[in-house]
């Protein structure tokens, strides 16, 4: 390709729309149905002969849009694997549509497409169909990533923000608030002994271990924007229930806890992109914690609290002091505070 | 300095508060940093019924008169200003909209953490005009005047300062001048007193029979000045207490109050829901001219307007702030007043006694 | 109101501080604490360190607070002893085998 930045040209539809798809998102993309670029994708259902199709779609406009542990074309492909994967699904392919902004680095698209379909491949889903769009200079912000997938739910699962049931326990993956202050401190200036890394990841393969070990699972969710505590409010309401988490149980790294103290922010309210609630009956809660452990995303995995009846989405936290406070959803964007 | 969030010490202390407390202590907290770490380590509902707190008028930035946010709102929206301001303000409410509601008009609002990215800003962009809002208590105030006084020295010719910034002690003051007076003690703000000095504080035991207690923000330390002010209640003897040793002395930090005071003077202030208070404002010193975002785009000295406006219809948040009405007594908590359309500091913050009380309709401690 | 975190001095260039908590570190400026020297703890305030932190005052009000915990512990024993001593009693008046009467 010989301009090193994207021009409004590649959007045309032309030859040059063409070459980029091909060089750029075809190369890396390198599936046979994509490379037909067809109107259309036309993919085979998968061998299983009942279950339910699962559908989602999300749009990825972070920056900057390369962080550490991650970049918007790996985000791309978590965001929405790891949706399809908390309602229990199982994902095959996935779309994806790219607005670029004009005078955007080409080296910085490839960069991203690489990524994009390197963390496809790793979570075992195929990149079937795409679109390009470029937008002139000033209409966008560098690149904004729109996916889409489609999963298989087995028979018999069911999975929901609606079900968590009194008595049941609440489990986490992992250390929350990784992502986020990952981003956060880019853009603050702060300096890591060991660097802050994103905890981008894809969900389902762990998903998958874990309905493999336990088939009573009644909510995933993954504590993207808002954390845990939005999360665990949001599920609260939708079940009609109440719950009690133990701060001391929430899994927060060292370097995390210190940015967000330096920043006057909560881990509680910071996004994640590669850690999951799930609740599950108590009896459960054992095993499926094994499980989860045995898999590397989910080596810090814990219960960090129960659902209890009434009050319904009424979330408490007890403190570290064995005190007892509301845990309240997040009001707006989390932003450093001097107060 | 991890120490002072030890559970079984504070479990330990709060015996000890329950135990010293004769009846009911009530004790407003002034600031909002202090409503804020009393809400996270759940100690209202710990210590109640026993220990009442109410929480004060909060921060600079809940105290903020929506006049004076409309006004940086015009200014932001002027061609050629970039206009730099800490997080907290980007939210807060002026009449119609907010800072960060201009910002997504195209106005160009930057949020920084430090003045000292402001002065980086000011660097980065020779072509622009940089106005920096000066917002804060004596707290934050040395800090922009440290920046001010950088940019006098590097000779940076677009750095401008738009002072908002508050004194805390004449706001307390009028507060308890008011009228009626239902506390027995005042948390006094720990990283005020860290530049003003503990001493500054005497006022209220001295002048108003009320102890207080300079507290840190730490569980213990906020729990070790509670035991202050109920040893004071249980001895009837209102006293000063610095209980915030390893971070504020008896005189504070004398280079921060120099260098506020070469750049500042005092000046008549407007708060929200609370009016306009003598000497409670900061003004830049007349021979700073060039620094003085007033100065340079023609502003007047303290916004006027709406903050009257606010006070005649019938915000009663200066009464809340003395303990003597609950929130749901004002005749504007929950119609006029809330924390989408907030009249009062008390509702603007998050924290705030109103917005609390809004929120969870009173069943704050659980 | 006015977020101040106690943090390290690590290294100081004229009038930055490289300081340090838990593993984070940034750049703050000593304007206001031209005093501060290498090892002491600051409460940083917006980017500027606005007090260095007494070091020793801590380490003596966390002692205070232990021996508030040994002095609350011995007079719950107390408090324990009495109580039994009280049950005691009122064991023996139920069953009068002596002791005072109520």
């Amino acid at each position: 390709m010989t301009e090193n930045v994207v021009l409004l040209a590649h959007g045309s539809g032309g030859t040059l729309s063409q070459e980029l798809i091909e060089q750029i998102f075809v190369r890396h993309m390198a599936d046979d149905v994509l490379s037909g670029m067809e109107d259309a994708a036309i993919v085979p259902l998968p061998s299983e002969p009942h279950g339910s199709l699962a559908l989602t779609t999300d749009s990825f406009v972070v920056q900057p849009l390369f962080f550490p542990g991650g970049d918007i074309g790996k985000l791309s492909v978590c965001g929405t694997v790891n949706d399809l994967a908390m309602r229990g699904a199982r994902p095959l392919y996935l779309t994806t549509g790219y607005v670029i902004e004009e005078g955007f680095p080409m080296a910085d698209l490839d960069r991203i497409a690489a990524s994009q379909a390197a963390t496809a491949r790793a979570a075992g889903v195929r990149i079937v169909a795409g679109d390009t769009k470029v937008v002139e200079r000033g209409s966008g912000d560098g690149v904004f990533i729109n996916t889409a997938g489609i999963g298989l739910v087995p028979d018999g699962v069911r999975i929901s923000a609606g079900n968590a049931q009194p008595g049941d326990a609440i489990l986490l993956s992992g250390a929350v608030g990784d992502h986020g202050l990952a981003i956060m401190t880019r853009r603050e200036g702060l300096e890591f002994a060991s660097p802050l890394s994103s905890d981008c990841a894809p969900l389902n393969d762990l998903v998958a271990r874990m309905l493999a070990a336990c088939t009573q699972i009644h909510v995933l969710r993954d504590p993207t924007r808002g954390g845990v505590a939005t999360a665990l409010n949001e599920l609260a309401e939708r079940s009609g229930v109440s719950m009690e988490i133990a701060e001391e149980a929430v899994p927060v790294h060292a370097p995390v806890a210190a940015a967000a103290e330096l920043l006057g922010l909560d881990p509680l309210y910071v996004a994640n992109e590669g850690k999951l609630i799930a609740i599950v009956p108590a009896g459960e809660a054992g095993a499926l914690l094994a499980a989860m452990r045995a898999h590397p995303l989910g080596a810090e995995a814990t219960a960090i609290g129960r659902v209890l009846e009434g009050n319904a989405g009424r979330v408490v936290l007890r403190t570290a002091l064995g005190t007892r406070r509301l845990l309240d959803r997040l009001a707006g964007e989390q932003l450093p505070r001097i107060c | 300095m991890r120490g002072f969030r030890d559970p079984a010490a504070a479990s330990r202390l709060m015996d000890a508060v329950r135990a010293t407390v004769q009846g009911t202590l009530r004790v407003i907290e002034f600031c909002g940093g202090h409503t804020h770490a009393i809400m996270r380590y759940g100690l209202r509902g710990a210590l109640a019924p026993q220990v009442q707190l109410l929480s004060g008028p909060g921060c600079p930035v809940c105290v903020t008169a929506s006049a004076d946010i409309d006004q940086a709102i015009a200014l932001s929206g002027r061609p050629g200003i970039t206009l730099a301001t800490f997080g907290d303000m980007i939210r807060v409410p002026g009449t119609t909209t907010s800072l960060q509601g201009a910002r997504a008009r195209g106005a160009d609002v930057r949020v920084i953490y430090s003045a000292l990215d402001a002065l980086e800003l000011a660097r980065a962009l020779p072509q622009r005009e940089v106005v920096m809002l000066g917002i804060g208590f004596e707290t934050t105030a040395p800090t922009i005047a440290a920046a001010l006084r950088q940019a006098e020295s590097e000779g940076l010719a677009n750095f401008t300062v738009y002072s908002m910034h508050k004194l805390t002690a004449p706001a307390m003051r009028a507060i308890l001048d008011a009228g009626e007076l239902a506390v027995d003690a005042v948390l006094g703000p720990g990283h005020v007193a860290a530049i003003t000095g503990w001493q500054a504080w005497s006022f209220l035991p001295e002048e108003y029979g009320v102890s207080c207690a300079v507290a840190g923000f730490e569980p213990l330390d906020i729990l070790q000045a509670l035991l202050a002010c109920a040893e004071d209640q249980a001895r009837g003897e209102p006293r000063i207490t610095n209980a915030y040793g390893r971070g504020v002395s008896a005189l504070g930090n004398s280079t921060a109050l120099r260098l506020m005071d070469e750049v500042f003077m005092p000046t008549d202030a407007a708060w929200r829901g609370l009016g306009v208070i003598p000497g409670s404002g900061l003004a830049i010193r007349p021979g700073l001219a060039r620094y003085d975002a007033r100065q340079r785009f023609g502003l007047p000295g303290m916004a006027e307007g709406p903050l009257d406006a606010e006070a005649a219809v019938g915000c009663r948040c200066g009464e809340v702030l003395r303990g003597v009405v609950e929130p749901p007594q004002c005749p504007l908590f929950g119609a006029a007043c809330t924390p989408a359309h907030p009249v009062g500091p008390c509702m603007v913050s998050a924290e705030g006694s109103c917005a609390a009380y809004y929120r969870y309709r009173g069943i704050m401690d659980i | 109101m006015c977020l101040a975190i106690p943090v390290r001095i690590m290294e100081i260039r004229e009038q930055m501080a490289r300081v340090e908590l838990d593993g984070v570190e940034r750049l703050v400026s000593l304007a206001l604490t031209p005093e501060a020297q290498l090892g002491d703890y600051v409460l940083i305030h917006t980017g500027y360190a606005i007090s260095v932190l007494d070091e020793a005052e801590a380490m003596e009000t966390l002692q205070l607070f232990d021996e508030l915990e040994q002095a609350s512990r011995e007079v719950e024993e107390e408090e324990r002893s009495r109580q039994e001593e009280d049950t005691a009693r009122v064991e023996d008046a139920k069953t009068g085998l002596g002791g005072p009467t109520p």
